[in-house]
């Protein structure tokens, strides 16, 4: 009883039932939802792989954003961010129909991921330094971002044949899973590790919970803003290796397309308040992975492409109204109107007797 | 005796951890100013609270001229006649003085918000403090002590039967403090019930008619207050005997400084804030700031903390010149800065009372270490025990403190780094009188065995005159005097202050 009601209470709480209710959901209705099959070259196949699979840039991103949303800061610009970062490593690898590489692999990465992180520094100059609301900030180069990409792969959608690249997304010979499923979890367990081992997240929390004090405590909050925001960048960076290498090409107008606006869902499914404080990492990669979950549901249903945003709209809203002040206020009160009446049963009970 | 205006029986208030209130019995009469008395953390704001709808009480009644009333939110509470200044200042810092006196009962014209009138009658209002300010300008553009009147200024304006006052004078000097008390007695001829909760001892003695004391959510009991000493009084509250209770009261000696001087600024000036401050602080020294409010006394903390650049003059730290940029730099020199604002600049209410105390040190480790968790926990208990910090749990949110308890993990927070300089602004604002003389005494053996150097900056010139070694008298951010030894006195500091240079 007392486990139950601390994990009732508890920040994954809701994640995990949301997450619960649309796999069991899945399991009655998609024929199969459960089965894993495994290859004879030992990789793992089925329709959860998939989704697990397919969540890995979001769960990176909201990684990001997790970090950002603490500070009470938001950045929008990660969607284009990931359109930046797949033509960088597609125009320096070049389209060449003979298969190869214009520029090394690893060296065409490593600038991407490097331009993801100068965004993110962009990003956090204007917010940190000088001191712009973080969704005007941010707003700039979501804008611009697109437009960046699309001077970089002068407005043609760049197509790569080098082989080795669509490994990033895809399957290495001898390994279970694709290669970004091990990237999304390398990267969860940087962050929980610099989380557990330092004490940025203290500081995170701090910055955003109360920064005048934050900063009469020696807190350097110019330094922890600046930072998130690069992170940020960082993760959006690895984001457009990924998107890219699974459609081997990088498309200035649709990578990464409404990505920041998934990952602000994810995190506020995962109980991370919009108005910063404490975060919930945890909570943030269930979040992810629900709402692959939820497009993944929704694409077997038949719902097209098109419509998809007015569902996850819904979902946007129920999760709000859940999390707002008003209704806590009320399940309380349900709560402990139900236990008043308990009271004065009671009461009732002794004075019988 | 006439029947009660308020009678409050067998009030419970349980908060997880912590039976805030129980049993708890409180009557108000018409006409008649109240004293809620009690230790930090009694119970006193929660009494307030459940009274006010802000908490829902687990148990008890409350009646109103003899009629039952559930309020269940404060805007309830206000329709009933029950109007409240919260122990924390709860306006909005963002618009404008007249704005947050008329929020919620704006006067209309035509369904319109008629600002002109919202304008007048806030200046008004004001006039009656005494206050003289732009009220168009947001709030935020005020100090404390005005923020507080205009906090006032909006309770006293709504038509009650009920006043409740929640320390409202912890951030206002003597003259405000008379006017406010002015303004309460008035109320009173005209027959409003008044609750008045402060830890100023001569406040109470001065203003109220009737004391009930709680102790630890109790009641101990409700007095007249022609009847009870003062000493009584205190006992009562710490629930100790009237013996134990004078030698509390008694003061160490004052620390004798050392000739190493610690810290020294040379016709120091900041623009805008300071115009000119030379000060020598040695070691093993309480050096107290005195002077009225916006005499630059704090600006003049906030410089020696890295806050305030020092744009003309020098500052010197053990003899060697140094700009100290930020607090992390001052800090590095091991100094360390109580602010006077608790809820803007001090708490960060979501972290629990552990990372509090061990936020300070942690920065000065760096962001990318880590105090072990045992060592942490070691350093809280160390100092919740020390400073007899009231929390049901180590890990309990500070926000949910009472305020005085707050102001102690504060203090916590800065005695974990071990400093060679300690500054504390207002740091008894809002303590009980038990704590206060602790407060006072701890700073005093600081100096003396530890050799550290204490600046106490108080609006209380008792508190100031008792810790000591040297005072400088501040005035219009100038340094105007310094006194010590036999000087030191609440009258010549007062004769400082008035007679300018000497
Ligand atoms: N929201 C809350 N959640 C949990 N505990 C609380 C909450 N509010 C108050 N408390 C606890 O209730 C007790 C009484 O607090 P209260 O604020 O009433 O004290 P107080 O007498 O007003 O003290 P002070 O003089 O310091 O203002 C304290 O132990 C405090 O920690
Ligand atoms: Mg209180």
């Amino acid at each position: 009883m007392d486990k139950l009601k601390s994990f009732t209470s508890s920040s994954l709480f809701l994640p995990i039932v949301a997450l619960a209710v649309l796999l069991i959901f899945n399991g009655i209705f998609v024929e199969g939802f459960f089965d894993i099959q495994i290859t004879e070259d030992g990789r793992l196949f089925g329709r959860v792989i998939d989704i697990l699979t397919r969540s890995s840039s979001l769960v990176i991103l909201s990684l990001g954003m997790t970090l950002v949303i603490a500070t009470s800061g938001i950045d929008i610009s990660v969607g284009a961010v990931v359109a930046i970062s797949a033509a960088v490593v597609c125009t320096l690898i070049g389209g060449r129909g003979d298969g190869a590489a214009e520029t090394p692999m690893a060296l065409a990465m490593l600038a991407s991921v490097g331009i993801g992180i100068l965004c993110g520094i962009w990003n956090g100059i204007l917010v940190a330094k000088f001191k712009i609301q973080a969704v005007v900030a941010t707003l700039i180069l979501m804008t611009a971002g697109r437009g960046i990409a699309q001077l970089l792969t002068e407005g043609q959608i760049v197509t790569v044949y080098y082989k080795p690249f669509a490994s990033i997304a895809g399957v290495i010979p001898g390994m279970p899973l694709p290669t970004n499923v091990f990237i999304a979890l390398a990267m969860v367990l940087l962050v929980v590790f610099v989380m557990k081992k330092t004490s940025i997240g203290l500081f995170i929390q701090s910055v955003g919970i109360n920064p005048t004090a934050a900063k009469y405590v020696g807190i350097n909050v110019t330094l922890v803003l600046f930072l998130v925001y690069a992170f940020s960048g960082f993760c959006a960076g690895v984001t457009g290796l990924i998107e890219s290498s699974l459609i081997k090409a990088a498309d200035a107008n649709n990578a990464g397309l409404n990505m920041e606006m998934d990952a602000i869902l994810a995190v506020a499914l995962g109980g991370t308040l919009l108005s910063g404080g404490k975060f919930y990492l945890g909570g943030s990669v269930i979040g992810a992975v629900t709402i692959q979950t939820l497009t993944t549901t929704l694409y077997a249903l038949g719902v097209s492409a098109d419509q998809l945003p007015v569902v996850k709209a819904i979902a946007v809203i129920a999760i709000c109204l859940i999390q707002s002040k008003k209704a806590r206020d009320l399940f309380d009160k349900w709560k402990s109107g139900r236990s008043a009446k308990a009271v004065t049963a009671d009461a009732k009970a002794v004075n019988k007797a | 005796m006439a029947a009660a205006l308020l009678e409050m029986r067998h009030i419970d208030k349980v908060f997880p951890g912590v039976k805030a209130l129980s049993n708890v019995d409180f009557t108000l009469h018409a006409g008649e100013i109240h004293s809620l008395m009690g230790e930090n953390g009694a119970g006193k704001s929660t009494l307030v609270k459940v009274l006010t709808g802000v908490y829902p009480k687990d148990g008890g009644t409350i009646h109103l001229n003899g009629k039952e009333i559930y309020p269940k939110t404060p805007k309830e509470a206000q329709e009933e006649g029950i109007s409240t200044v919260y122990q924390e200042v709860n306006l909005c810092p963002n618009l404008t003085v007249a704005e947050n006196i008329f929020i919620g009962r704006e006067p209309r014209r035509f369904g319109f918000i008629d600002w002109k009138e919202v304008n007048r009658r806030s200046i008004e209002l004001l006039k009656k403090l005494d206050v003289d300010i732009d009220v168009s300008k947001t709030l935020d553009n005020y100090p404390v002590a005005i923020q507080q009147m205009v906090a006032i200024a909006r309770a006293v304006d709504v038509d009650a039967k009920i006043l409740i006052l929640d320390e409202p004078t912890s951030s206002l000097n003597e003259v405000e403090t008379e006017r406010l008390f002015r303004i309460v007695r008035q109320l009173q001829k005209q027959g409003m019930g008044i609750i008045f909760i402060s830890h100023f001892l001569e406040q109470i003695y001065e203003l109220c008619d009737h004391i009930t004391i709680l102790r630890n959510g109790e009641l101990v009991g409700s007095y007249e207050v022609a009847k009870l000493p003062r000493l009584e009084l205190i006992a009562k509250m710490v629930g100790k005997n009237l013996n134990d209770v004078k030698d509390m009261d008694k003061m160490a000696e004052k620390s004798v400084p050392s000739d190493e001087v610690f810290i020294e600024t040379n016709h120091a000036a900041s623009t805008g804030q300071i115009k000119d401050v030379s000060l020598q602080i040695h070691k093993g020294e309480v050096i107290g700031l005195a002077g009225l409010l916006g005499s630059g006394r704090t600006e003049t903390a906030e410089m020696m903390f890295g806050l305030k650049e020092v744009t003309g003059g020098s500052l010197k730290i053990n003899g060697k010149e140094e700009k100290l940029s930020n607090p992390m730099a001052a800090m590095k020199e091991k100094i360390a800065f109580c602010p006077e604002d608790r809820k803007l600049s001090g708490i960060i209410g979501d972290l629990t009372v552990r990372e509090n105390i061990i936020l300070a040190l942690q920065a000065m480790d760096g962001m990318f270490t880590h105090i072990p968790y045992s060592k942490q926990v070691e350093l809280a208990d160390k100092f919740i025990d020390k400073l007899r910090i009231k929390v049901s749990d180590r890990d309990q949110l500070i926000k949910n403190l009472s305020g005085g308890n707050q102001q102690k993990v504060i203090i916590a927070r800065w005695l974990a780094t071990q400093p060679r300089f300690l500054i504390l602004d207002e740091p008894t604002r809002g303590i009980d009188v038990g704590t206060k003389t602790e407060i006072q005494k701890m700073a005093v053996e600081l100096a003396k065995n530890e050799g550290m150097s204490v600046a106490f900056i108080s609006s209380e010139m008792d508190e100031m005159v008792r810790t000591c070694s040297k005072l400088v008298v501040m005035r219009d951010r100038k340094k105007v005097a310094e006194l010590t030894g036999d000087q030191i006195s609440s009258e010549g500091v007062m004769e400082a202050i008035a007679g300018g240079e000497k």
